[in-house]
């Protein structure tokens, strides 16, 4: 059994490895999520209104087996922070869980490096807001009501609380764009934001806001793998009728 | 120093990984979580920290909202002190957190429920489509099903219906969508430790 999965991440390496020296030469293609094109043109008119980007990173350590979705989190964080740090309203990521927290901040700052504007960065904008699932969301909130934002992300390991956060930024008219692992929340957001990712859409933010090959790569993979599994599948349950499993 | 920091990174994520796969690296994957969960100890210090400086600054500041920031540094610095002094177990220190966090947290939970309703009857106007009528129409029925009815269950729907789409449709679905998430944890796993993606700073 640890081999298969030994086999499978070492696979997967090899995948990633080739499709993202393959990728440097042909364009890339992706198909359009409309939660995406919507956020980044959110994103566009909040530096030009001077309004502010909120993102939540969710509450999830990442020395848990989560820890994917959070870090998709961060790699969000960082492309949002370098296109929007010479905003008014500088953008403001909040966190459930406190190395995530400190992380966040570390994000911030190379983003703001990145752009050449890392004298602007201000640590207070990575923020741990509470260190339960209620108690984040109860800190996240006012920072949607108080801190004038226009646009705001729900992305990483959050619960069904994740509901409260869209309903505040409904309230104040702010976009919002909710993204996360988690099934009941996923649900949640379904019927409370005004756009939901599902599923592994989650893990594609990445690639869609500032796609470099081993983002791209990275979904290609995906789908290589998902169609192995979905063949596995397929044949698992053709050989259990057949009586010879 | 940040090639330093990258290759730290990614030989310990590495270890960490073949750790899962080969017993005879456990120990050392071992050691380096507890390292890890030592430093979430710390971070947490410095997330309190965080917390202060922020309410701090918008009391300071008299920003909107200030007062509750100066409830939630006297509450904080209350509850530390207490802590401090009388410890996690006593009688007290629970009676506190048995009278004030959980109440507040089941406040939070059940409007929750309130905001779940009122944003499932918004949906339709929000997002009218095929998929929002299914999903409004699967929780109606599923809830119908479940609930306790003044004339009884019923029948065919408790019987029938419900698991049919509780263990056929919804836990298909559920399935996939996590294989789905399953594979881009991997990705993205990967991509950190190729260095690809640094969510440890760095340009």
């Amino acid at each position: 059994m640890n081999l298969i999965g030994l086999g499978l991440v070492g696979f997967s390496a090899l995948l990633l490895l080739l499709f993202s020296i393959a990728k440097r030469k042909s364009p890339v293609k992706l198909r359009a999520i409309p939660a995406l094109t919507r956020l980044y043109r959110a994103f566009g008119l909040s530096v030009e209104d001077g309004t502010r980007l909120f993102i939540a990173l969710g509450r999830e350590s990442l020395i848990t087996p989560n820890a994917g979705a959070p870090l998709s989190g961060l790699g969000m964080l960082r492309h949002l922070t370098e296109r929007t740090s010479l905003s008014d309203r500088p953008p403001i990521a909040a966190a459930g869980e406190a190395s995530l927290a400190l992380l966040a901040q570390d994000t911030l700052e190379a983003g703001y490096q990145a752009a050449g504007a890392g004298e602007y960065y201000q640590p207070t904008t990575g923020r741990l807001t509470g260190m339960t699932p209620f108690s984040f969301a109860a800190g996240a909130m006012p920072i949607l009501r108080d801190e004038s934002v226009s646009a705001s992300v729900l992305i990483g390991h959050f619960g069904v609380e994740a509901a409260l956060l869209a309903d505040a930024a409904e309230r104040e008219n702010a976009f919002l764009v909710g993204a996360s692992d988690d099934l009941s929340s996923q649900a949640a957001l379904y019927a409370s934001a005004p756009e939901a990712l599902i599923g592994e859409e989650l893990f594609a933010t990445s690639a869609y806001l500032g796609a470099t090959q081993s983002h791209t790569a990275s979904l290609t993979v995906q789908d290589i793998l998902r169609w192995l599994i979905i063949l596995a599948l397929l044949a698992g349950a053709a050989l259990k009728l057949l009586g010879m499993i | 120093m940040r090639a330093i920091a990258v290759v730290l990174a990614v030989a310990t994520g590495l270890l960490v990984l073949i750790g899962y796969f080969i017993p005879t690296l456990a120990p050392i994957q071992s050691m380096i979580l507890n390292w890890a969960i030592i430093l979430s100890g710390a971070a947490a210090l410095v997330g309190v920290f965080n917390l202060i400086w922020v309410h701090w600054g918008k009391i300071s500041r008299r920003e909107k909202g200030s007062l509750y920031s100066a409830i939630l540094l006297i509450c904080l610095i209350a509850t530390l002190i207490f802590g401090m002094l009388l410890g996690p177990d006593d009688s007290n220190m629970r009676l506190l957190v048995n009278s004030i966090i959980v109440p507040v947290e089941a406040t939070l939970m059940a409007l929750l429920a309130v905001t779940l309703v009122y944003a499932s009857i918004r949906l339709l106007r929000r997002r009218a489509n095929l998929m929002s009528v299914v999903f409004l129409a699967t929780a109606l029925l599923l809830l119908i099903a479940s609930a306790t009815l003044p004339f009884g269950e019923i029948g065919p729907l408790n019987n029938f219906v419900r698991p049919w789409f509780q263990h056929a449709w919804a836990l298909g679905g559920a399935r996939g969508i996590l294989i789905g998430v399953a594979l881009g944890t991997l990705m993205t796993g990967l991509r950190v430790l190729f260095g690809a993606d640094r969510p440890y700073g760095g340009k």
